[in-house]
């Protein structure tokens, strides 16, 4: 019954391990934004250009990463890395696990943007015979980025919440530290707890932040 | 080379046995999911504050909160309040929950979408509020849902595989052991994910033909079968692409 009721000082004396997992998650987190905005943005390029084969392929592997379990697609990129002769910290490999699979989200959410673009747009352009790069960054750009911002947003606080996975390949974050803590102390209401907690804290500091940037977008 | 794949064969059956864990899984948190989205959107709508609240808290709780804390918590914390769960239950009440979570958020739009007019006939009409709503209001509404139910079966078959965490004999746990049985590496993943695409097509597509004969139900247009299809035509004319 040792868990049964809440004790404040030993929650008080793991907090800063915790915060230390936080930190790697954060990391993690940002890190793998950093990668899978661009790389969704060059995926989903490819995929609209209509090159023969490589923009169906590209599309097979945007649909075949948004269909399966990130899970699964970490242990595959752990396991099968080293046969190549890749060996990477179990933090970068989480990271470029985590960028690709929230690339493939990212493309999606480009190409809602796009499509979201009404076919006048498109129309005006080539009968004022506006010059192409012109249409991509005067017309198409201004008016995609305020609608995916917000998105783009949502999908970096599911990233957030998706990198307790990398927990499985013992990157040292949040959720594995607070199980560590739990397994060497034989107390894990107060570890996990906060570790919800915190996981709450932060992803609800950012869905305001979220919000308020789309009040902004919309407010123009 | 060749005795690896011939053990990795021998091994095929009991990956199967995982297959159907996971989706025995999938479904019954599916059908967990489904009436917690429905309750949980009928308190948002409540006209009680404290309902609201409530709803609102449950929501904020398994949204905010990422599903692996989740699951831990009720694998190691729940005991510790005298209530032991196997861990496929925990799995399937972690999972209906937070999917209903986020799923009542579709609920609560799909009822909202139903134009003003149809609840003001209602009311004229005199029609009692509970006839109302289960003839009128839901038989309009439910349609309006089967898209995103469709994406959230779907997100929930890949939601899943984080059972296997809390030692349910799942497809991705049995890999797992497979991996460590016969010492090879991560090839074993690569037929899981494929697995899981198939599983994923196959579900998507049965939610297309759902969707397709609430479609022909309601009168209208007939959408094409397999969405994945449908999404490929590029939205850019080509003429902007320099071709």
């Amino acid at each position: 019954m040792s868990g049964f009721s809440w004790d404040w000082a030993y929650a008080l004396s793991i907090l800063p391990e915790l915060l230390r997992g936080l930190m790697i998650t954060v990391q993690a987190t940002l890190l793998a934004t950093a990668i899978a905005l661009p790389l969704g943005l060059v995926l989903i390029l490819i995929r609209v250009a209509g090159i023969p084969v490589v923009s169906r392929a590209v599309w097979f592997l945007i649909e075949f990463l948004r269909g399966t379990p990130f899970l699964i697609q970490l242990y595959f990129i752990f396991y099968v890395m080293p046969n190549y002769g890749v060996t990477l910290s179990p933090f970068t490999t989480g990271v470029i696990a985590l960028g690709i699979y929230g690339a493939a989200r990212a493309a999606e959410l480009y190409r809602a943007g796009i499509e979201a673009l009404p076919p006048g747009q498109w129309e005006a352009c080539m009968v004022l015979g506006l010059p192409l790069p012109f249409v991509w960054r005067g017309v198409v750009m201004p008016q995609v980025v305020p609608v995916v911002t917000p998105m783009l947003g949502n999908l970096v606080i599911v990233m957030f919440k998706d990198s307790a996975v990398l927990s499985t390949i013992t990157v040292l974050e949040l959720v594995a530290t607070a199980k560590d803590i739990g397994v060497m102390t034989f107390r894990y209401l107060e570890p996990l707890t906060l570790a919800g907690l915190l996981f709450w804290i932060v992803s609800y500091a950012a869905a305001h932040g979220v919000r308020h940037l789309e009040a902004r977008h919309a407010g123009r | 080379m060749s005795g690896q794949s011939v053990s990795l064969h021998a091994y095929l059956p009991f990956l199967i046995d995982g297959v159907w864990v996971t989706l025995q899984i999938t479904f019954a948190a599916m059908a967990l999911a489904v009436p917690v989205a429905f309750l949980l959107a009928a308190g948002r709508m409540s006209s009680w504050r404290v309902v609201r609240l409530a709803a609102g808290f449950v929501i904020e709780l398994f949204r905010g909160t990422s599903a692996v804390v989740q699951l831990f918590w009720a694998f190691y914390v729940l005991p510790l309040f005298g209530i032991t769960l196997s861990p496929m239950a925990a799995g399937i009440l972690v999972l209906g929950l937070n999917e209903g979570s986020f799923f009542s958020e579709v609920v609560r739009a799909s009822l909202k979408s139903i134009v003003v007019g149809q609840r003001e006939a209602c009311v004229a009409l005199h029609l009692p509020r509970r006839y109302a709503f289960w003839r009128i209001i839901l038989p309009q509404a439910l349609p309006v849902m089967i898209p995103p139910f469709g994406n959230a079966l779907v997100l929930m078959l890949k939601f899943t595989a984080l059972v296997s965490l809390v030692t349910v004999q799942d497809l991705s746990f049995r890999a797992d052991q497979i991996r460590t049985a016969l010492g090879v590496s991560g090839e074993i993943y690569g037929v899981v994910l494929m697995i899981y695409f198939a599983l994923a097509l196959v579900l998507a597509g049965a939610v297309a033909l759902l969707e397709r004969q609430a479609a022909r139900w309601a009168g209208r247009p007939v959408p094409a079968l397999l969405p994945w299809l449908r999404a490929h035509a590029s939205p850019v004319p080509r003429w902007a692409l320099g071709r």
